[in-house]
């Protein structure tokens, strides 16, 4: 049996799913979290039936790509749970009745029912049921609440024979059945309603949104330093130190063995970001230089999500995102690049235009740093000054916008209008923020360490073989005379395909001047997507726009590589 | 006494509410802003607008919307005068 969760989107579906199935997903306080879908599985009585967590759509007439999926979806679902945020009952009714319409079994999950009551909203459970004709369940998906219910009563789920002939005529039921149900008492105003009420006046918003995206930054690199000077660093210079050198020794401190596992010793010493043995570097940049980052960034971006200030920064920046031809809405998946770009360019499905979507997926490969990759940035350029690496930022940020720019002149098309629902200030519950955390760290480490740990094979097996000394000689002309870096560069920026943080890391023995490390690393950054993000360009884009946006790529790094050369 | 005044939501102040008299959009517009609850007959208030006619924030029934400016002067409100 299929079972799908559908809804409008941020009414809880994916919280209510990982309630049900133990599967743990990504939920956050902004419509559009759920872009694809997420299977799991929930054992009925006898029977394993499988639970669909569909993207949220407000109608089944769909008007974005991940509406499309959920409705795509519907054809295929034996059983549907529609889950209706309580507080909105009025337009998530909308969905409901569509629903009904269709020749599917029903049942209702009302989610979000405890805030209904310190919202003044009373519904009259009963009644509604008897209206619908299928059964309704209150839920509260982050604490639990109703949930058993709402499992035991999913073999009452029925089918209605509610058809309405027009949406007009759908509107006037909705509205006849909310003013027999819901009933609306006074309160008085909260803290959430005051901040609400600051962000969304103009002067007051621009005034939050410095001060977050400022304490954001700060707070993100604290924490993140914190993690390698406190926790990292020590377990590595107490522990694995210790235990790699007894390895070393008893491999006989050199030999082809010894160079892939250990690396080689400078001064007889293991260096970390020089060695390039799959235990000393590849181990080191993951767990000592990036994890640090990655649960810092992701920690403070849970945050952020769940409180519901993206929806806010989108509606902020919308003017300014016009201009490279994306509406604000493009700001969320550009955060999102900022931890990874695979996610990212995922979460361009919620724009409306297939224009759009290139644009956005093109900009966030180009011009948005991946944690990894900023980890190691500010590891290595930092060394030099911080003033460097805010060199490269700087330079990243120009070429997003001169790109965005120059997209939103050249590609056919106009930009639609933004349009979205600003969900209320939420105080994200310490537990699901702590989950959402897990899951992203967990599945970095076992997504990257794996390509990691191939990355530094390869490399060593191509320098013993001699093939990165020919692709060097190559590649020389366009290294020294374009870019003014030695042509040993081209290897780290070979390896950048692979994946960026490792290709940083190999800029590390090559001994460069402060202006080299600018420059190859701002060059790295945009030249190519890793191969994940590859994968998920051509999937997203197709094959002919991603040939596209990595042509755009390839020039855009070399002319800012170029400059670069010259100014700095 | 109540005297009727017709603005489209671009126009409105923050703060005034209205009934949604019409929309002068194609179908697509007027799905699409139906399927957040905006639509012929409803009622809106205007939260805020945005400099440089950026979007404009409302709320109708208890969904807060932000709509770019040219859907929001598509959308013409019969003001309440008492607000």
């Amino acid at each position: 049996m299929k079972i799908l969760l559908m809804g409008n989107p941020n009414v809880g579906k994916s919280v209510l799913f990982s309630r049900l199935t133990g599967t743990r997903t990504i939920a956050s306080n902004y419509p559009g979290t759920t872009v694809g879908f997420t299977k799991g599985y929930l054992k009925l009585g006898e029977e394993q039936a499988e639970v669909i967590d569909a993207p949220g759509t407000y109608t089944l007439e769909p008007t974005s790509k991940a509406e499309e999926v959920a409705t795509e979806m519907l054809k295929d679902g034996d059983l549907i749970i529609n889950v209706a945020d309580a507080t909105n009952l009025e337009r998530n009714l909308n969905l409901t009745l569509q629903l009904l319409e269709r020749q599917v079994p029903v049942i209702v999950a009302l989610n979000m029912w405890d805030e209904t009551h310190h919202r003044g909203i009373n519904i009259d459970v009963a009644r509604l049921e008897e209206l619908l004709g299928v059964p309704v369940v209150p839920t509260v998906s982050v604490t639990g609440q109703g949930i058993k219910e709402l499992v035991s009563r999913l073999p009452e789920a029925a089918t209605s024979q509610t058809a309405c002939a027009s949406s007009d005529e759908r509107w006037t039921k909705i509205g006849d059945i909310v003013s027999q149900v819901q009933s609306l008492s006074h309160r008085h105003h909260t803290w959430r309603e005051v901040m609400e009420d600051a962000s969304n006046n103009p002067a007051g918003g621009a005034l939050i949104a410095l001060l977050v995206l400022f304490a954001t930054f700060w707070v993100i690199r604290l924490i993140g330093e914190g993690i390698i000077n406190y926790v990292t660093d020590p377990l590595f210079n107490w522990l694995w130190t210790p235990l790699l050198m007894k390895l070393s020794l008893a491999l006989g401190s050199e030999g082809f063995w010894h160079d892939i596992l250990v690396g080689k010793l400078i001064n007889g010493d293991i260096a970390y970001l020089q060695s390039m043995g799959l235990l000393s570097t590849g181990i080191y940049i993951e767990f000592g230089v990036v994890i640090p980052y990655i649960v810092s960034f992701y920690l403070i971006l849970g945050i952020l999500e769940d409180v519901g200030y993206l929806p806010r920064l989108a509606v902020l920046m919308d003017t300014f995102m016009h201009r490279i031809g994306l509406h604000g809405y493009a700001i969320i998946p550009t955060i999102l690049g900022l931890g990874c770009n695979v996610p990212a360019i995922m979460a361009t499905r919620i724009l409306e235009s297939r224009r759009e979507r290139f644009i956005a997926a093109t900009l966030i490969s180009i011009g948005v740093p991946c944690a990894a990759l900023q980890a190691m940035i500010i590891g290595l350029v930092g060394t030099q000054g911080m003033q460097y690496v805010a060199l490269v930022y700087g330079s990243l940020f120009i070429s997003w916008i001169t790109i965005g720019f120059i997209l939103n002149y050249a590609v056919k098309g106009f930009s639609p209008e933004l349009m979205i629902e600003i969900p209320p200030y939420r105080l994200p519950p310490w537990r699901v923020i702590g989950e959402k955390l897990w899951l992203r760290v967990s599945s970095f480490i076992k997504e990257a360490l794996p390509i990691v740990l191939g990355a530094v094979l390869v490399v060593n097996i191509l320098y013993m073989l001699g093939v990165f000394d020919f692709i060097a000689n190559i590649a020389a002309p366009v290294m020294s005379g374009l870019l003014g870096l030695p042509k040993e560069t081209v290897v780290p920026l070979a390896v950048g395909f692979l994946r960026k943080d490792i290709a940083v890391g190999m800029l590390a023995p090559l001994g460069l001047t402060a202006k080299q490390l600018v420059i190859s690393s701002t060059v790295l950054a945009m030249f190519f997507p890793c191969m994940a993000t590859f994968v998920i360009l051509a999937r997203e884009l197709g094959a002919t726009d991603m040939l596209k946006a990595t042509g755009i790529m390839i020039a855009a790094a070399l002319i800012m590589g170029s400059l670069q050369n010259l100014i700095l | 006494m109540s005297q009727k005044v017709q603005l489209t939501l671009a126009q409105m102040r923050a703060g005034q509410s209205g009934t949604i008299v019409a929309i002068f959009g194609g179908r697509g517009l007027t799905r699409r802003l139906e399927a957040v609850g905006i639509r012929v007959g409803g009622k809106v208030t205007k939260i805020s607008s945005t400099l440089f006619r950026g979007p404009v924030t409302l709320r109708a029934n208890h969904t807060q919307v932000a709509i770019g400016y040219g859907m929001a002067n598509k959308i013409l409100v019969e003001v309440d005068t008492s607000s």
